[in-house]
Parts: C-alpha cells; sequence; structure tokens
C-alpha cells in the first residue's frame, strides 16, 4: 500500500511537465499551428523560474518570469509563423536550438559555471493534513507541489473555454477550416496570437516547475526531450485538452516505472521508449482515422 | 536566363544578409554577457583557421553537419523536412559498427565497404517511414520522425549500454579494427578521407538532382505536389524516395564519425547534428554547393567557440545561439522583406 502510493505519488510528480507540455501543443494545434518548441519553451521557462527566484529570493517571483518569458516567445513564435511566414517546424527547430545554447550562455554570464546553476529559492511542497491520510488518493495530497493543482486548473480551464465558449468553438473551427472563420468575420490571426502566447505561457510554467519546484536549480538541457513526450502525449490524446492530460498521465506512470522496474530484466531504454512508440503505433493502426485539425500550418492574410 | 541570376543572387544575398544579422544580434548577447563581441569573434577566427592543423580541424568538423546538411536539402527538394536525421545518423553509425565487430574476420577492404552499405541500409530504413507514413496516411513526417530520433536514440543506447558494451564505466563498444579505420590527410588532426565521400556524395547528388529525369520528377514534386500529381508523376513513390535516400545520406554522418574519428560507436557522440543539419540545409538553400559552404561556416564557429570561450568569459554555446538565429531569420522570407521596407 505504501509502495503503491509512492509510485501514484511520483507519477504525478513527473506528469506536470508533460500534461503542460501535451496542452500547449493541443492549444497552438487546435488553431492550426504546429508547435515544435514546446521543449524550447520549456527549457528558457525553467532558467527565467531560476533567474527570477535568484535575483529577488523570492521563488514566486521565477514563476512569473516564466511565464511571462515562456509568453514572450510564445508571441514570437506566433510572428514568425504568423507575419513573417516562416516554415512552423523549422521556427520551432530554431527555437529549441536557441533556448539551448541561449540558457547555456546566460547561465555563464550569470553564475561564471558550466552546466549548473546555484540553488535558490524554491516552490515548497504542499502536504494537505487528513486528505493526505486517504488510501490511494491521498497521494494527490501528500508532498505534492502547487503546480500539481495549478496543472489541474489549468487543464479544466482550457476544456472550458475550448467548449463552452464562442470563443473556443470559433477556435477550434480555425484549427480546420480557417479561410471559412475568417470570412464569417472573425479576425482569426488575434485568436492565434492569443493562442500562442498563452501556450508558450504554460510551457514557461512547465519549465520553471523542473527548475524551481522539483529542483531548485537549472541544469543546462534539463527539460530532456519532455516537451516532445508531450507533443507525443497530444497527439495519443487526440488534440484534446483530457486527452492530453490522460496520455500524460499514462506517460507518466511509464516514467516512473523506471524507479520500479530496476530489478526487472527490462532495460530502462524501453521503458523510455514507451511514449513514442505507442505514439507511432497509435499514427499506424488508426491511420487516416486520427482525427487530427485538418488545417496544420495553414495560414490566412 | 537573366531572371534566374538574379533569383539565385537574391537567394543568396538573404542567406548573406541572414548571417550578417545572425552575427549582430550575436555580438548584442555577448554585450549583454559583458563581453567584448570584436575580441570574441577575432578569437574565434584565429581558433579556426589560425593554423594549418586548426583549418584541418574545423574542415573535420564540418563534415558530419554537411552530411546531415544534404540529407534535409534531398528532403526538402521534395517538400518533406527531414527532421529524423539524428535517429537515422545514429542508427547508421551503430549499424555499421556492429557490422564491423561481428563479421571482423573478412579483409580489410571488403570489411570496410560492407560496414558502411550496412550503415547506409540502416539509415534508408529509418528514414523511409516518415515517407511511408506520409505517402499512406498522410501523417505529417515531422512527427512520426521525432518519434523515431528518440525510438532509434533509446534503442542505440539499449545496445550500448547492454550487449555491446565493452568493459568500462563508459557506454562504448569495443573498437574496430584498426585496418578499417579512415586514414588521416594531415597528421594530428581529425581530418580523414570522410572529406572524399562527402564531396563524391554532394556531386552525385547534384547530379541525380538536376542532370536525372528522376531527379527532376522528384523537385516538381517538391515544387507543386498537386501539379506533379496531375503531370503523372506517382507522387507519393516520390515521397518515400526522398525520404529514404535523406536517411541514407544522414546515416552517413554518423558513420564518417564513427570511422573516422571515435572507431567506436560512443553514447552521445552527435552534439545533435540532425538538427544543426536543418540550418545547414536552410541557409545553404538546399543545394549541395550551399551546403558545403554553410557546413564549413558552422565547422568554423564550432571549432572557434572551443578557443572563444577560453579567452573570453563568452561560452561555447554562443555559436548555438548564432546558428538558432540563422534558422530563424532564413526561415522567414517576409521578415528581411519587412525589416527592409522598415529600415
Amino acid at each position: 500500500m505504501e509502495m503503491l502510493n509512492n509510485f501514484i505519488g511520483l507519477t504525478l510528480q513527473l506528469s506536470v511537465p508533460i500534461v503542460l507540455g501535451a496542452l500547449c501543443g493541443t492549444i497552438a494545434e487546435r488553431g492550426g499551428i504546429i508547435l515544435l518548441g514546446v521543449e524550447g519553451i520549456m527549457l528558457v521557462g525553467a532558467f527565467a523560474g531560476v533567474l527570477g527566484s535568484y535575483a529577488t529570493g523570492w521563488a514566486l517571483a521565477g514563476v512569473v518570469l516564466s511565464l511571462v518569458l515562456g509568453g514572450l516567445i510564445g508571441w514570437f513564435y506566433a510572428l514568425f509563423c504568423l507575419k513573417w511566414k516562416a516554415h512552423q517546424s523549422v521556427v520551432g527547430v530554431g527555437i529549441n536550438l536557441f533556448a539551448s545554447g541561449i540558457t547555456a550562455v546566460m547561465l555563464k554570464a550569470v553564475w561564471q559555471t558550466e552546466g549548473m546553476s546555484e540553488s535558490v529559492a524554491s516552490i515548497p511542497n504542499l502536504t494537505i493534513p487528513g486528505l493526505s491520510g486517504i488510501p490511494v488518493l491521498g497521494a494527490l495530497f501528500k508532498e505534492q507541489s502547487p503546480y500539481l493543482y495549478a496543472m489541474f486548473l489549468i487543464v479544466a480551464g482550457v476544456w472550458v473555454v475550448f467548449y463552452k465558449t464562442k470563443f473556443g468553438l470559433r477556435y477550434r473551427a480555425m484549427g480546420d477550416q480557417p479561410y471559412a472563420v475568417q470570412t464569417a468575420g472573425v479576425p482569426v490571426n488575434r485568436y492565434r496570437y492569443t493562442a500562442m502566447i498563452l501556450a508558450g505561457s504554460i510551457a514557461g510554467l512547465a519549465g520553471s516547475y523542473l527548475s524551481i519546484s522539483q529542483n531548485n536549480l537549472f541544469v543546462t538541457d534539463m527539460t530532456a526531450g519532455r516537451g516532445f513526450m508531450g507533443l507525443a502525449a497530444n497527439i495519443f490524446g487526440g488534440w484534446q485538452p483530457l486527452g492530453s492530460m490522460g496520455a500524460g498521465m499514462i506517460f507518466a506512470i511509464a516514467q516512473a516505472a523506471r524507479f520500479y522496474l530496476t530489478d526487472l530484466s527490462i532495460p530502462s531504454q524501453f521503458v523510455q521508449m514507451l511514449p513514442y512508440a505507442v505514439t507511432l503505433v497509435v499514427l499506424l493502426f488508426v491511420g487516416k482515422r486520427v482525427k487530427g485539425p485538418e488545417a496544420l500550418g495553414k495560414l490566412v492574410d | 536566363m537573366k531572371w534566374i541570376c538574379n533569383k539565385k543572387t537574391a537567394e543568396i544575398g538573404k542567406s548573406l544578409a541572414a548571417i550578417g544579422l545572425a552575427l549582430v544580434i550575436g555580438a548584442l548577447f555577448i554585450l549583454l554577457a559583458g563581453e567584448s563581441p570584436i575580441r570574441a569573434y577575432t578569437s574565434l577566427i584565429q581558433g579556426a583557421l589560425g593554423t594549418p592543423q586548426s583549418i584541418a580541424n574545423t574542415i573535420s568538423k564540418s563534415i558530419p553537419l554537411a552530411f546531415t546538411g544534404l540529407a534535409v536539402a534531398m528532403g526538402s527538394r521534395c517538400g518533406m523536412l527531414n527532421i529524423g536525421a539524428e535517429g537515422q545518423l545514429h542508427a547508421g553509425a551503430m549499424a555499421s559498427v556492429i557490422t564491423a565487430l561481428t563479421l571482423g574476420s573478412l579483409p580489410a577492404p571488403i570489411l570496410l565497404v560492407v560496414s558502411i552499405l550496412a550503415g547506409i541500409l540502416a539509415g534508408m530504413a529509418v528514414g523511409s517511414v516518415p515517407g511511408i507514413f506520409k505517402a499512406r496516411f498522410s501523417t505529417n513526417e515531422v512527427i512520426v520522425a521525432i518519434m523515431l530520433n528518440y525510438i532509434c536514440t533509446l534503442f542505440t543506447s539499449y545496445l550500448v549500454n547492454g550487449p555491446f558494451k565493452t568493459e568500462g564505466s563508459t557506454a562504448q563498444t569495443e573498437l574496430i579494427a584498426e585496418g578499417i579505420w579512415f586514414g588521416r590527410l594531415l597528421p594530428r588532426t581529425q581530418l580523414t578521407y570522410a572529406l572524399f565521400l562527402l564531396i563524391f556524395i554532394a556531386a552525385a547528388m547534384y547530379v541525380f538532382l538536376w542532370k536525372t529525369s528522376v531527379g527532376y520528377q522528384l523537385r516538381a514534386v517538391g515544387a507543386n505536389p498537386s501539379a506533379a500529381g496531375t503531370a503523372g508523376i506517382r507522387v507519393n513513390l516520390f515521397l518515400i524516395m526522398s525520404m529514404t535516400l535523406s536517411g541514407g545520406i544522414a546515416a552517413m554522418a554518423g558513420i564518417t564519425e564513427v570511422f573516422g574519428k571515435y572507431h567506436r560507436f560512443i553514447e552521445g557522440f552527435s552534439p545533435s547534428f540532425g538538427f544543426t543539419g536543418i540550418a545547414v540545409a536552410i541557409l545553404g538553400r538546399n543545394h549541395p554547393a550551399g551546403v558545403l559552404l554553410t557546413a564549413l561556416l558552422f565547422g568554423i564557429m564550432d571549432m572557434g567557440s572551443l578557443r572563444m570561450s577560453r579567452e573570453t568569459m563568452v561560452s561555447t554555446n554562443m555559436v548555438i545561439v548564432i546558428q538558432s538565429l540563422v534558422i530563424l531569420l532564413v526561415a522567414a522570407p517576409e521578415l528581411i522583406k519587412w525589416s527592409r521596407k522598415r529600415g
């Protein structure tokens, strides 16, 4: 029982960046923009978190900075894709490389070291007395980061906006039929800019979770593929907020299993491979029936 | 004819403008980091081109980037973005090393050829997958290739940490037989015969794309798939073909690193050559000659950055920043037009 609780707790911890990353993919792609840059924005967010906390001594400042810088990159991303008509996947590659380079350069500039930053103030984990004693569900309330609760709120918020508001209806229509939506008089690009800034902020937040909630320092390339795993989860979850969360949780279980399967003869690489292999198989077997946005990458003037 | 020349000059002009702008923005970041951009760039150039040895090492650093650049260019000519070169070069390097280790009893020249071919075949096999997915299910080739990148790097990581791991703590295979190492062109440098392989493949690619009818059809698909389809070209076949060829060329990046530099497979030997290859291809305008020149430029940056980081407080990673800025600037054709209108 103790082990099950620990396992669930660990899964929840590992799920936060994957679910948030998946959600970024969902937000951008349902509006028709391919966001390969989640990984890079997350990395900048991780750095921003530590930088903000280091500069002020106040971890919350790091969280705010990660939101702001993430949103800023999301806006730039949209500028490149929408205004300057860049190839969207190429922009993603560029942003990811840029993030990897600039965070290492700034790390050396600020702390005069390579590899990792100094320790900074971090966001403390919460244990809710009483609730944490419940079997199984108690893991939700025991030694968990406030980010976990924020994650649930954000997923719920995106779900509500997507399916319960006029904004969401129009926005989702843009991913399939941007010209039709534009003809109906909706300012497609304004919606897309808004969504990309939001997606960028969420990716930034996911990054600061890694650096100032799970850890208390920045390590170069510390996102280690979580952004891409999020994108895979977005596809596996069918480009939907709740699906993204579910898929992110499943991938997190696979990640958590690595810590418990050390005695078994399954090499850890195969467990790590699982999310990507599963996503490929989904694309293979479901083929054309995968309901991705039809107008991915299509621009309007 | 004159129009074609003008268009070519404009393309080259755009690439040069992007490099210039990236260097200027890079200089701003260096200032922000509290260093003199002139001092940083001077030590970069000295480090890359100061002595014959450093020039040879610069060229050797640019070889894997040229291979991945050619690979991405091959895909792009057919309208496919091969973001999977990283996985393909891992697969190619591992397959060639395993072949060289297991068939060690063969005579050296045959073993060398067989190992290289095995590596190329592995790269082609991995490269074909996004092409097949695109042709069969119209799945975005980028997404499939990203999944394959992780699957390939993790699978080779399993092999080099498991069945093929040599004694010791480092994740690496046994050395391959010394008889099949690529010979050095200049002693005490890393420049090997890999250079000739590169030039041969770049030339072959040029001839294939511009001097054969199959290559013409491939480019026609890239220029306008629906028009090509209407003209009777089997579009799906070319999508798969271009990605398969691209995968084979990408594999050469891994194979030449293994046979020329490390003589074994070492985990993490590629500092994301595959992704940098995308920058090389874009800046080189998807033309073999442009790719070779761009790869050389990137090689200069990579080699020179070592000295720059020794002599100044600027991290070697500054080079990655400049390269990423180049990608972003070249990828956005409207940006340069837009800034010209403003300026």
